[in-house]
């Protein structure tokens, strides 16, 4: 454990060095390629009273529980339905027959694309960005649930057959514990690319949050402040990643469904 | 009889072909006999079992059980399977109690029936433990109890020491034995151990291959709590031998 920190440190110390090497070396205009102090003092800026210039007044730690309230609706409405959905037509395999290819052709289409059409429907605000990120983390939740079903032991229905425990029971507190590592690695990788997709859901339909504060600063061409606000991102990202790890952990061996 | 086997065929649909599994197979059990399905593998003893259990469903003929068609599962006839089918989730408690629940018996009772079972087994020190704690010999013990947690008529166990090693093996076919006569359970027994068939069987329907038809069927005479090196141990397993046409045709020299 201690180890692992050490490496982390590490390899986000090699990074920063990197920069600073290359922004001495390609002596670029600092406006274009800012050096990582430029970045820090952006940070400084943002976090006390927000982007200079912008139309507003929000500053970071206000964009940030936003985003994060906007991702968790999002998120957990993807991951309750789809991991719901993906048990059912899991357990009802013509039913998914008929549903597979409808969802084999939606599935590609990258999230952003149903942009215009939220926001024709739904306006600005937090309504586009949380859509998005259901979209971004639905479908992964929801196939892989369903293959998780799929292959399922079979021991699992005979044994629920034979003591008489019904279908919806057997659904519910037979089949869902048992494929309990599926359903969180699925759950784990969704949060990932869910989170990826806030700032592309911000960056168009919103006022606020961190895909705003990307497009802000780049209106007002603080590629400083930009910078420092990918950061956030990615810093945030590493820690919701990190937390479900916990969770994980804590509720698998909790309930017993990791051996 | 009690389980009655009448006339059954079992096929299998894969794709174009129809293959039989089982051809035509009767025969009859009484109350609280021990037999043994024993034959080679893919002979359909398993799927003869599964049929008899109720989890599918015979071509043609039916499986009778204590005068009514089997059609599916039930708490009265419960399977014991070779890897073993607990929930890994739930510790060595929960997993006998399943079945009692039900059965609609109340919450408290549930558990002193559970705790009576785990106590028989021999796992009293495991109640709280989940199965990947216990050894594979511990953990079908748990599948033994939970089994006879629900009180059935009808033990089918199918190849249930096949995961085994040899010494756990005997160990638990000696329990098995036990339960058989002090309980009065009817036990249906698959293996392909001709040695374990004769240890623990009143009867052994033995079976053939392609498609599984009875070779024969063997009464084994013996006492229970069988001398496994004794003599007539050794004769009913040349029996057995026999039937299956394992012997070689020995062409006897003399020399005098």
């Amino acid at each position: 454990m201690k180890q692992k920190k050490i490496d982390i440190v590490i390899s986000l110390g090699l990074l920063v060095i990197i920069w600073q090497i290359v922004s001495v070396v390609l002596e670029k205009n600092t406006v274009v390629f800012p050096a990582p102090i430029q970045v820090v003092r952006a940070f400084e800026e943002l976090f006390c009273v927000g982007l200079k210039g912008s139309t507003s007044s929000v500053t970071l730690p206000g964009h940030i529980g936003i985003s994060l309230v906007r991702f968790a609706i999002g998120y957990l409405t993807a991951a309750v339905t789809g991991v719901f959905f993906g048990l059912i037509l899991g357990s009802f395999p013509k039913a998914f027959a008929i549903v597979n290819p409808a969802v084999q052709v939606i599935r590609p289409i990258a999230p952003v694309a149903f942009m215009p059409f939220i926001v024709l429907w739904f306006g600005i605000g937090d309504v586009p960005a949380v859509v998005i990120i259901f979209i971004a983390g639905f479908f992964p939740i929801l196939l892989s649930t369903v293959s998780a079903v799929e292959h399922l032991n079979p021991i699992y229905y005979k044994v629920s057959r034979n003591f008489g425990i019904g279908k919806v029971k057997t659904i519910f507190c037979i089949v869902f514990p048992a494929i309990f590592t599926q359903i969180a690695n699925a759950l784990r990788l969704a949060l990932g690319t869910s989170w990826i997709f806030l700032v592309s859901g911000e960056m168009v339909g919103a006022q606020s949050g961190l895909g705003f504060l990307i497009m802000d600063s780049k209106n007002c061409i603080r590629y400083d402040a930009l910078l420092a606000t990918m950061i956030t991102i990615g810093v945030i990202g590493f820690a919701l990643d990190a937390l479900i790890r916990v969770l994980e952990h804590v509720i698998g061996h909790k309930f017993g469904f990791v051996n | 009889m009690y389980i009655e086997i009448q006339d059954v065929s079992i096929d299998y649909k894969q794709k174009n072909t129809v293959q039989k599994v089982i051809e035509h197979v009767n025969f009859e059990v009484e109350k609280g006999e021990f037999i043994c399905l024993l034959g080679p593998s893919g002979c359909g003893k398993s799927t003869l079992l599964n049929a008899m259990a109720g989890f599918l469903k015979p071509s043609e003929g039916k499986i009778v059980i204590d005068g009514q068609e089997v059609l599916k599962p039930s708490l009265s006839y419960v399977t014991i399977f070779q890897n073993y089918g607990l929930l890994p989730w739930k510790t060595v408690l929960k997993n006998v109690e399943l079945g009692l629940e039900t059965k609609k018996i109340p919450r408290k009772q549930r558990k002193e029936i559970a705790l009576k079972y785990i106590d028989m087994v021999g796992l009293k020190d495991a109640v709280h433990k989940r199965p990947n704690q216990l050894s594979g010999g511990m953990q079908q013990r748990v599948a033994i109890a939970r089994a006879l947690a629900v009180d059935p008529e009808v033990i089918f166990m199918d190849e249930p020491f096949g995961a085994l090693d040899a010494i756990t093996r005997m160990k638990l076919q000696d329990d098995i034995l036990e339960i058989n006569q002090e309980t009065g359970k009817t036990i249906i027994f698959v293996t392909h151990d001709i040695e374990e068939a004769v240890f623990l069987a009143d009867r052994i329907v033995v079976l053939d291959a392609n498609p599984g038809r009875i070779g024969g069927i063997v009464n084994i005479h013996l006492p229970k709590h069988r001398n496994r090196t004794s003599d007539s141990f050794v004769l009913a397993r040349d029996k057995v031998y026999d039937l299956l046409k394992m012997k070689k045709e020995e062409l006897i020299e003399y020399y005098i």
